[in-house]
């Protein structure tokens, strides 16, 4: 099979989309970076919304970005059972853009936290899939708004149908139930805070990220195989 | 059409926690202001708006509000609205 093309959304303010077309790149896959204003998405076998602070985070994080003409056409795509990713910013414009359930709210704590944090697997996704249940990984997190939110009934949801992929083993920032990573109920749309890219080789003294990011390589391989060519 | 003056009130959905909140909260005691409870921290959005009518007017500030403005799953929102040339009770 030929190599998996990733998009790599780029909002005004993006600004981890090189470490993540270097990180696709180191993982066999060919980064597509796009601007927000792409509406074709013909080709694109996954996406990856990277980090940042798209359109300044200005009114919530994520609330201007999720109108962006290129939100429609990834949610075209998560439709079609592609897998689509979003870290840290990318995580709160799902959240935003109702891709995912829940949203993220300032830390408890009101402080911008930027640490290795650590992370224990809860279920498998297209982040997790190579990692069994119960692995303990440490992982970047650098953000203000982490604080995974949601109401009862959604929280219900999450845990009935196995949604929260990744739990933080010490809570920094307040997240319900410890919550750092959930999917949608198909399981192709992934959210998390920490950032995997950023822990992906050995010479940036922590690899942890990088069997997160094969297995996303793994279900991009699989989406392809599975949908009509 | 008439111009209609907006404010649009947005805070906490009742029971998310409020870390901005939580923050004065522990914050005014510190300074010798003893008593306070129920802080909320939201936002206040003020804009004229171009309408028919001010019911016409209301109902595009609600889905503004329901679309952009707010994010129904962590806050909620009230509007108060009037024509520009009165002034709007905030």
């Amino acid at each position: 099979m030929s190599q998996s093309t990733i998009a790599i959304p780029v909002f005004p303010g993006t600004n981890c989309e090189a470490d993540v077309a270097h990180a696709v790149t180191l993982f066999g896959g060919i980064a597509k970076v796009l601007y927000h204003d792409e509406t074709n998405l013909e080709g694109i076998d996954g996406v990856i919304i990277p980090g940042g602070f798209a359109h300044g985070d200005y009114l919530r994080t994520g609330a201007i970005a999720r109108f962006s003409p290129i939100m429609p056409a990834i949610e075209k795509l998560s439709q079609k059972g592609v897998p689509i990713l979003g870290v840290c910013n990318g995580f709160q414009i799902l959240c935003e853009a109702k891709m995912l359930p829940g949203a993220l709210q300032k830390n408890v704590g009101m402080k911008f936290i930027c640490q290795e944090t650590g992370l224990e697997v809860v279920s498998s996704s297209p982040i997790t899939s190579r990692l069994s249940q119960g692995t303990r990984l440490t992982i970047p997190i650098n953000h203000f708004e982490g604080n995974y939110t949601c109401d009862d009934s959604t929280y219900e949801n999450l845990v009935k149908n196995n949604q929260i992929v990744l739990r933080y083993t010490d809570n920094p920032n307040g997240s319900r139930d410890s919550i750092a990573g959930i999917c949608n109920e198909r399981r192709n749309v992934v959210g998390l805070m920490p950032h995997p890219e950023r822990a992906s080789e050995e010479i940036l003294g922590n690899s942890d990220g990088a069997e997160m990011l094969r297995s996303f390589m793994d279900a991009v391989v699989s989406s392809r195989m599975a949908l009509p060519a | 059409m008439a111009v209609y003056s907006v404010i649009v009130h947005v805070s906490p959905l009742p029971g998310v926690l409020d870390p901005s909140a939580a923050a004065v909260m522990r914050a005014l005691p510190a300074l010798g202001f003893d008593g306070v409870s129920n802080a909320q921290i939201g936002k206040i959005i003020t804009f004229d708006v171009e309408s028919n009518n001010i019911d016409s007017a209301r109902a595009e500030v609600d889905e503004m509000c329901q679309h952009l403005l707010a994010n129904p799953v962590i806050e909620i929102y009230s509007i108060d609205i009037a024509p520009a040339n009165e002034s709007v009770s905030a």
